[in-house]
């Protein structure tokens, strides 16, 4: 009867904007709290990668040439390697890693710094701590080493993405692991996201979902892709790198690589890994699509297959390519499986072929952290930041190819 | 005259036609024969099968699971359901134009000529295109647009561009369910005036809510309710004139009345 007595209930209303208000602040507290926990990741990261070094020569750089290393040619460097080293050290490195005359001048100038220079980190303080202590370390590191060099150094530099890998921190490079990781990664797009997409395909476009076999399916790809990582490891172990060993060593093409343990194992387990969530994420893409566009096409005398693959693919593929952008950044983070199937510790080799042994940027960072040297996670540090810098590079790539394709729209 | 001779006069005739949806039966015994190059409307209330009776024409309810049908529905005598008819085959002699217009997402030249090129056309395209989009009363619109996204056009445009690419893969007949109703009132005249044009060379069956519609632009029209077990029924047929000022049937009566419920 009277409208103000209606719209005065005061006592609700402000109860619920109350509660509006909680949870309104609730969300905003989860959020900068993310923010927070990513911002002390990315502090800690930096502050391991630039750090204050005390550095100690065992041979001079000044007495072996009149300029730095790094401008000497690569017919300087190799005199150098010559007249410094053994003949039989000379023929272990080459046996090991390559013959002289292909090394290329960044590995050369490492291997006069290895096998000559010898440099060591007798220390090194994380970035933060040296800028606001510094006179205090300075002092500590000449008590201890008086003829130590002192310099800030960052262990990300052009030429750790150039070296291989070495037992030394300082000469440490992340080269292998950078290739072995774009080859794992090139070889599980390659495999993963055909069969993924024509799965999602069938189950989609064809299979009768009422069918009590493609109901089962369904349920089993949902289960799978909430399987542990490590157990698609062990599936890879037995089955790529033990019972398929004749084709995955390259044996059968006759490049054989002495055992299964090669990208092309490490590439087929990823792609299994990742297939499930694929399939899932590549379903809901095709399920998106309106129906209205499918009845279009049908009313005109399109097939099945017209249908899919003129109008159904196109409109789904933004859809599709975000699901393969998040699985390929889960791939390209995955550490457990590779250990299992595989990957190498030390190669000074790069991978040449699918047949080639591997390492990845996250088992070698999982490796250098586990090293008892200090130096070790400084360059896992530097590491960290490659291997972000190589995941938001992939991930900005496959973003710039699904604006343009949906823009086609 | 014999029956194959008989079937032929007629554009679509349905023999005791009944339309499943699983177990229930949504539509109930129609016998209904649509006069060629003419324009049939099918009008009655909301759920009584109107748009299951013009799907089953060109067998766009073959993708609902559990549809099935009963009875027959010629096609220059041929059932259209009989197990050796290819269902694709269908839809390119009878088209269909929907509620919502739902151009595809590609340019308004493309959406006429993609029908077209899948059906194997190896004529002049910009020709056929041209005609269609002409023929469709778009031309004059759109002509300088031509690579123009279809979905940049206005509604009743759309719903255009729908036809023309309907009649460029060149059916015999054009199915239209409620095609205006999501069009202001000036673009739904256009389309009635469209669709009168057409009928030289089309039949045309329209299903709409709108009964001044079906009596302004029909030719014939076919009323359709429930009855007690919610299956729908024809309850009467005929020529649009008869059916709108001397309708035989109580029911129909009070549906075009408005007394209806
Ligand atoms: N895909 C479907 N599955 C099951 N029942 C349906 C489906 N489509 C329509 N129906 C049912 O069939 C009856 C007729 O629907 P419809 O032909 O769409 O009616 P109208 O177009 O006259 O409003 C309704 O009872 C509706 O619920
Ligand atoms: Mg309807």
């Amino acid at each position: 009867m009277n409208r103000s007595v209606v719209l005065s209930e005061t006592g609700n209303l402000s109860v619920r904007h109350q509660w509006g208000k909680f949870f309104q602040g609730l969300f905003l507290f989860s959020t900068v709290i993310g923010l927070i926990v990513l911002g002390i990741l990315i502090v800690t990261v930096v502050d391991k990668t630039f750090t204050l070094v005390a550095v100690t020569n065992k041979v001079d750089p000044a007495t072996l040439a009149d300029r730095p290393l790094e401008e000497l040619s690569e017919e300087e460097l190799r005199q150098i390697l010559r007249e410094n080293l053994r003949p039989a050290r000379l023929r272990t490195i080459e046996r090991d890693q390559a013959p002289l005359d292909e090394m290329n001048q960044a590995d050369l100038t490492a291997l006069v710094t290895t096998e000559i220079v010898k440099p060591t980190t007798r220390a090194s303080y994380p970035l933060f701590q040296s800028l606001t202590r510094r006179a205090e370390i300075e002092a500590e590191i000449r008590s201890e080493y008086p003829d130590a060099q002192i310099y800030f150094k960052a262990w990300l530099t052009w030429d750790f993405l150039q070296r291989s890998m070495s037992t030394k921190p300082d000469l440490a490079g992340v080269r292998q692991a950078v290739k072995g990781s774009l080859w794992i990664i090139f070889i599980t797009i390659l495999v993963a996201f055909p069969i993924g997409v024509g799965a999602a395909i069938y189950l989609e476009e064809y299979a009768d979902h009422r069918s009590r076999i493609n109901r089962i399916l369904q349920t089993n790809i949902e289960n799978l892709a909430g399987v542990p990582s490590i157990i698609y490891g062990i599936l890879g172990l037995a089955v790529f790198v033990r019972t398929l060993a004749l084709i995955t060593s390259g044996a059968v093409f006759g490049v054989d690589a002495g055992s299964g343990r090669t990208i092309l194992s490490g590439g087929l387990t990823m792609a299994l890994l990742v297939l499930p969530i694929l399939i899932i994420s590549s379903q809901e893409a095709l399920r998106a699509v309106p129906r209205s566009l499918r009845e279009a096409s049908y009313a005109m005398g399109a097939t099945r297959w017209q249908t899919i693959w003129h109008h159904v693919l196109p409109y789904a593929l933004p859809g599709i390519l975000t699901g393969t952008i998040l699985t390929v950044s889960r791939a390209l983070g995955e550490t457990a499986p590779l250990i299992l199937v595989g990957a190498s510790s030390l190669i000074n080799k790069d991978p040449q072929s699918v047949f080639s042994f591997f390492t990845t940027l996250p088992f070698q960072i999982y490796n250098w952290t586990v090293r008892p040297q200090p130096e070790f996670r400084n360059i896992a540090a530097a590491a960290i930041l490659v291997l972000l810098a190589v995941l938001l590079s992939l991930n900005a790539t496959a973003i710039v190819l699904r604006n343009r394709l949906s823009k086609r729209i | 005259m014999s029956e194959q001779n008989l079937s032929n006069h007629f554009a679509i005739e349905t023999r005791n036609l009944n339309l499943f949806y699983g177990n229930f039966r949504a539509v109930k015994d129609v016998n209904l024969q649509i006069v060629p190059r003419k324009i049939t409307a099918i009008i009655g209330p909301s759920g009584c099968g109107k748009s299951t009776v013009l799907r089953s024409f060109n067998r766009m309810n073959d993708f609902v699971p559990g549809f099935h049908m009963e009875g027959e529905i010629l096609f220059h005598g041929k059932n259209l359901y009989a197990p050796d008819v290819d269902p694709v085959q269908v839809r390119q002699y009878i088209g269909m134009v929907f509620q919502k217009p739902n151009p595809f997402p590609k340019s308004i030249y493309e959406n006429v000529a993609w029908g077209a090129r899948i059906n194997g056309y190896k004529g002049n395209m910009d020709e056929l295109v041209e005609g269609a989009l002409r023929a469709a009363a778009l031309w004059d619109e759109v002509k300088d647009n031509l690579k123009k996204s279809g979905l940049s056009l206005s509604g009743g445009q759309q719903q255009r561009l729908c036809i023309a690419r309907a009649l460029a893969v060149k059916p015999e007949i054009i199915l239209m369910d409620e095609p205006c109703s999501a069009l202001d009132p000036i673009a739904t005249l256009k389309i009635e005036d469209l669709m009168r044009e057409l009928s030289e060379n089309y039949t045309i069956i329209i299903v709409t809510h709108n009964m001044q519609q079906a009596a302004r632009a029909s030719d014939y029209t076919a009323f359709f309710t429930m009855d007690e077990d919610r299956a729908g029924v024809m309850v009467e047929y005929g020529e649009t004139s008869q059916i709108f000022t001397n309708p035989r049937d109580k029911r129909t009566e009070d549906y075009i009345t408005g007394r209806f419920g």
